[in-house]
């Protein structure tokens, strides 16, 4: 080798430099899918929808217009070899938004790194312009075909209908098609299936009237539907859940991919989601909860499977905010002050200082001046490199408030707690917001909920669901800073077991949202949150919140089980007792045992006894709904007993609550449904016993 | 029970059953009546049935009442037990714990007792009687609505007939349950049991079976010629008595109980000492074992303390196997078996018994055991001779007077 280079120089720079040349960003991205999120065909199918509906949310939102979104994935090679690990899909995401103005679809559409969400420090689903013409492109690449958009902006105009594929070297769009049109939203779609003809006949599939205005987007992609974690079933249930006022329709495949019936994955949340060949969920197996959250919960109509609106309320409208000065670096500020001196006619630095930044006042900017000894009516141009080093430092030292807030929208408990109520089938449900704080003067906020016991498998690790301004994260959870707060905190004080180093054991959901203006993922494809101390603190924090209420329930909990099952031993002897008496005595059997049994559940009340947050037994429940504002449980009857008085559309927890038999001593046994279903969640957690004497059972041979 | 006389006169008892048992009846008024001993059957089976039927009206007003069932069922444990000194017996104190039936872990036994009641009172109504094996299966069935049984074993159900004993203030026999029948008899003695007529000098090899229920209504005495009663521990040692036919020669009366003698045997015993003032002479081996069954013998037990009075024998006597026997009469090495770890703190234990602790010469018995390092039985014996123990060892001792008492 060495002999070879001292004979003949392999590449003199001038050979090198004819070679260099700039790479288009999309180039580096089409070689690098991975880092968008598109490694394999079935995350890139979930990328796809992703970006898609991310987008369609930011619209909606930004437009003040509650979201409606259709998402519709066909499978355009229904006759594949069952052995096919992939397929050509055709993917739509239709959605209610303002639509866009003609002239920006190429840009939206047809360039990575073009949006509107870089350049500002807001609150937003998307942040890097990159996600939906990355989509395109992916498309593009492994299929051929364009992307084809519908857009309408106003009801009276046409739509537009437009086809436009990207040049990767360029990356510009390249349109092919470019009409108008009446058809929007694309009639085509109610035709798809017999479940979106019957939706659509009754106004409930892409109507007319609701999507007035709207984009609609569609790509070709080699894909891979398969249910499961990971899919793109669980990103949408888990988008309702953080995102209760938008309504989301799924048209899935007819078929999935690589059999979806042996689906290792694991169950999805929502029985009803992940239950295939459009059969609605059987209401016998269905538990209570399901049939009264019916209103809110999802359904499923031939195949279609609707995730209705939980909220009518559209999370409040976030502010744009400047930075912080905690949180610039120096590079930034030098920059800061060239733009500052070309686009704002060279303004004094202390004017500099309270415009651009935010928690800072004149009399701020006035002391930050003084500290780095800089004049206040020093011109920003005359700002030499050491005075801003010495005005970077002053920055730092200087006590600031920390930044504004307004511009985070937490979820908020309440609609946390109705999003958890609506996908998940628990019993008891909590949530927390922290107040907001900041990370390398990026304001953030952490929230966080908790829903246990119920449906839930106990014997399984926790689950995490994650988001990250509004949006659910399914991939690379242990490298996220979410999870690690999960996995740090101490869950046995809540009454669960934790592996060391591990999330907890138990029928336990646990979400996690950090809202900020900028959040720290740990790629573009943004599937973790980087691990900041201060983020990770707050996760904790939030943790801790949720997890104190949660131990107080688990404890009062079983000790209501040990009740129950004390009641279960005495029930079981007093049929026994009462036959012996009456055979003795010739007292009347049925006297006697009632008489007991009403004895028995008098002494074993507690096991009737619904919770407070703070696990009190509660007596009259309505005087603690209207206090209470973060905790739901859910009784035996499916309904919420503490909830929110105003947890949005949730079914009003009717008068009678728990059953007390107190109330009606003379009646022979009278289980009320409510009561019988007591005794069968008591047994349910406890160990299974046998059913236990009804009266007629007792007094049937008698 | 405090209540009830210890002093009986032997003599007379046949005739006065008619008067006792209207005694007995009279006293079934009072909350706690005399035992009554000697009671005419169908009086005994009123009080019996009476105290079962306050037991279930008590149950039943409870529920009715909205208080919680329960019942005492007097403490058998040694903290309830205390050392009559002046009668020389166990008796049972008032300790008496209360059986809930809103309470975990009575809840099931509560169920049990008055299953068990129930059973009685129909034992009482066939005027049958049934064994601890046959109430057992009597009182189980599944508890309707589930796969529970109402007991899960014998031993279950025989606790549950041995707190109604006590609960009830009934003997087992009242309750017309009986054991199973343990230990043997031969001697210069008639008894009539159940109206046959058993002439006890002629019982061939096999004896007397003795059963479990002794009690005057059920056996009497019939032309009682012997001048004591020798109460061998078990079966083995019998055998060797009866094929000698010491009774005959010494005219007495041969017991044996199988070990800890069961109460059919401690309550014949009882009724000899008592109603014919015949002397009860143990030979029992030397060892803790052998030791406390003396001490049940003379005192009675922690279990049946409350049945001291009618089983409990002051003046037994402990005619051997003695510590001092293995140099008295020569016996070599080979007899000897080690004490153990647990015969050591056993033997300690019963030397701190109140009715010995102050009785020098068992001190030193047991000391002297301790000292030796081993124990004898009384087959040891058979060493010297096959009949040694019949034609030597016991007729010297009963020529010496020389006994432990």
């Amino acid at each position: 080798m060495a002999k070879k280079a001292a004979s003949k120089q392999r590449a003199t720079a001038e050979t090198m430099a004819a070679k260099q040349r700039e790479i288009s960003v999309s180039e580096f991205f089409a070689k690098n899918r991975h880092l968008l999120g598109f490694d394999n065909p079935r995350k890139a199918l979930l990328t796809t929808v992703k970006e898609a509906v991310d987008n369609a949310l930011d619209a909606c939102e930004e437009a003040e217009i509650l979201p409606d979104i259709t998402v519709v994935i066909e499978d355009l090679q229904p006759d594949r070899p069952a052995s096919a690990k992939s397929s050509k899909y055709r993917v739509t995401i239709a959605d209610n938004g303002p639509g866009i103005v003609r002239k920006q679809v190429e840009h939206i559409f047809g360039r990575l790194l073009y949006g509107s969400k870089f350049h500002r420090l807001k609150m937003s689903r998307g942040q890097q312009g990159i996600g939906i013409s990355a989509a395109g492109m992916y498309g593009l690449l492994t299929t051929g075909k364009p992307m084809v958009i519908h857009t309408r902006t106003s009801p009276k105009a046409k739509a537009h209908h437009i086809e436009l594929a990207m040049n990767t070297k360029t990356n510009r769009a390249e349109v092919t098609v470019d009409t108008e049109t009446d058809d929007f939203p694309p009639a085509r779609f109610r035709e798809l299936t017999a479940g979106t003809r019957e939706l659509a006949l009754g106004g409930e599939f892409l109507p007319v009237s609701i999507y007035a205005t709207g984009t609609s987007v569609t790509v070709e992609l080699e894909g891979q539907y398969r249910r499961g974690r990971g899919s793109v079933d669980e990103f949408l249930e888990l988008t309702a859940i953080a995102n209760p006022h938008a309504r989301i329709v799924f048209v899935p495949p007819t078929k999935a991919a690589g059999g979806g019936a042996d689906d290792e994955d694991g169950p999805t949340l929502a029985p009803g989601a992940s239950e295939s060949g459009g059969v609605k969920p059987d209401s016998a197996v269905a538990p209570s909860h399901l049939e009264a959250l019916a209103a809110t919960n999802t359904t499923e109509h031939k195949g279609v499977i609707i995730y209705p609106r939980g909220t009518a309320e559209l999370p409040p409208e976030t502010q744009e905010i400047m930075p912080h000065p905690k949180g610039i670096e120096l590079g930034m500020l030098l920059q800061m002050l060239r733009d500052s001196e070309h686009d704002q006619k060279n303004p004094t630095i202390a004017s500099f200082l309270s415009d651009r930044f935010s928690r800072v006042s004149p009399a701020t900017a006035s002391k930050l001046c003084a500290d780095a000894k800089i004049p206040v009516r020093t011109k920003v141009g005359a700002i030499d490199h050491a005075k801003a080093e010495a005005l970077f430092k002053a920055m730092q030292a200087t006590k600031l408030p920390n930044p504004p807030t307004n511009c985070l929208a937490p979820i908020g408990v309440k609609t946390m707690l109705a999003g958890m109520v609506k996908g998940v089938q628990a019993e008891f449900y909590t949530a927390s917001t922290r107040v907001a704080t900041v990370y390398r003067g990026r304001p953030f906020l952490i929230e966080c909920a908790i829903a246990f016991g119920g449906n839930l498998p106990g014997d399984q690790s926790a689950r995490v669901i994650r988001f990250a301004n509004r949006v659910p994260l399914l991939y690379q959870q242990s490298a996220c800073s979410s999870f690690k707060a999960v996995t740090e905190t101490a869950w046995k004080n809540y009454g669960l077991q934790q592996p060391r180093g591990g999330a907890p054991v138990g029928p336990l959901v646990v979400m996690i949202h950090m809202a900020s203006v900028w959040v720290p993922f740990t790629s573009e494809s943004k599937e973790a949150i980087a691990d900041y101390d201060e983020i990770r603190k707050e996760m904790k924090l939030a943790l801790q919140e949720c997890g104190r209420k949660l131990g107080q329930y688990v404890r009062r909990r079983q000790r209501m089980k040990r009740e129950g099952e004390k009641r279960d031993v005495f029930e079981r002897y007093i049929g026994e007792i009462a036959k012996a008496c009456h055979a003795i005595t010739g007292s009347e059997i049925e006297q006697v045992y009632n008489a007991l049994l009403e004895q028995a559940r008098a002494r074993t009340e507690i096991a009737d006894a619904q919770l407070d947050e703070e696990g009190r037994f509660i007596k009259d429940e309505h005087g603690r709904l209207a206090k209470d504002d973060d905790v739901v449980i859910i009784g035996d009857n499916g309904k919420p007993v503490i909830a929110p008085a105003d947890l949005p559309d949730k079914p009003r927890p009717e008068g009678s609550g728990p059953t007390k038999p107190k109330s009606n001593p003379t009646k022979s046994d009278p289980p009320t449904p409510a009561a019988r279903k007591k005794k069968k969640v008591v047994k349910k957690i406890a160990k299974k016993r046998q059913t236990k004497p009804t009266g007629a059972a007792l007094f049937g041979d008698d | 029970m405090a209540k009830k006389t210890t002093t009986k006169k032997p003599s007379g008892k046949k005739t006065t059953k008619k008067a006792a048992g209207a005694k007995s009846s009279g006293g079934a008024s009072t909350k706690t009546p005399p035992r009554p001993k000697t009671a005419h059957r169908a009086a005994r089976d009123e009080h019996t049935a009476g105290r079962i039927n306050q037991l279930a009206d008590g149950v039943v007003a409870a529920a009715l009442t909205n208080t919680e069932p329960e019942f005492q069922v007097p403490t058998r444990a040694a903290s309830n037990t205390r050392w009559d000194k002046k009668a020389g017996i166990l008796r049972m104190g008032d300790a008496a714990n209360t059986r809930q039936l809103f309470n975990l872990g009575q809840a099931r036994k509560f169920m049990q007792t008055l299953i068990h009641s129930n059973g009685i009172i129909n034992l009482i109504e066939q005027n049958k009687t049934s064994s601890l094996r046959g109430m057992f299966y009597a009182g189980l069935h599944t508890i309707e609505g589930t796969k529970e049984k109402t007991f899960d074993d014998q031993t279950e159900s025989d606790t549950i007939l041995e707190d109604l004993e006590v609960t009830l203030g009934s003997l087992r026999e009242e309750l017309h349950v009986f054991a199973k029948k343990r230990g043997t008899m031969v001697g210069n003695i008639t008894v009539i049991d159940n109206g046959d007529e058993i002439n006890c000098r002629r019982m061939g090899t096999g004896g007397y079976g003795i059963p479990s229920i002794c009690e005057p209504d059920i056996l009497q005495f019939k032309n009682v010629q012997a001048d004591f009663v020798l109460h061998v521990e078990k079966d083995t040692v019998w055998q060797r008595f009866n094929e000698d036919r010491f009774w005959e020669k010494h005219n007495c009366i041969l017991t044996e109980g199988s070990g800890q003698p069961p109460r059919g045997v401690r309550r014949l015993l009882h009724r000899l000492n008592k109603e014919h003032n015949l002397p009860i002479y143990c030979l029992l081996d030397c060892d803790p074992w052998g030791h406390y069954i003396y001490s049940v013998i003379k005192q009675g037990s922690i279990s049946l303390a409350f049945e001291s009075e009618r089983l409990a024998i002051p003046d037994a006597k402990f005619m051997g196997i003695r510590a001092m026997d293995y140099d008295r009469c020569e016996l070599s090495d080979d007899v000897k078996i080690d004490l153990n770890d647990r015969d050591i703190q056993r033997a300690k234990q019963i030397a701190a018994y109140p009715w010995f602790k102050d009785h020098k010469g068992w001190q030193k018995e047991i000391k002297r055991m301790l000292d030796n390092g081993f124990k004898m039985e009384v087959e040891s014996l058979i060493t010297k001779d096959i009949s040694y123990v019949t034609e030597e060892y016991v007729p010297a001792r009963l020529k010496a007077e020389d006994w432990l008492d």
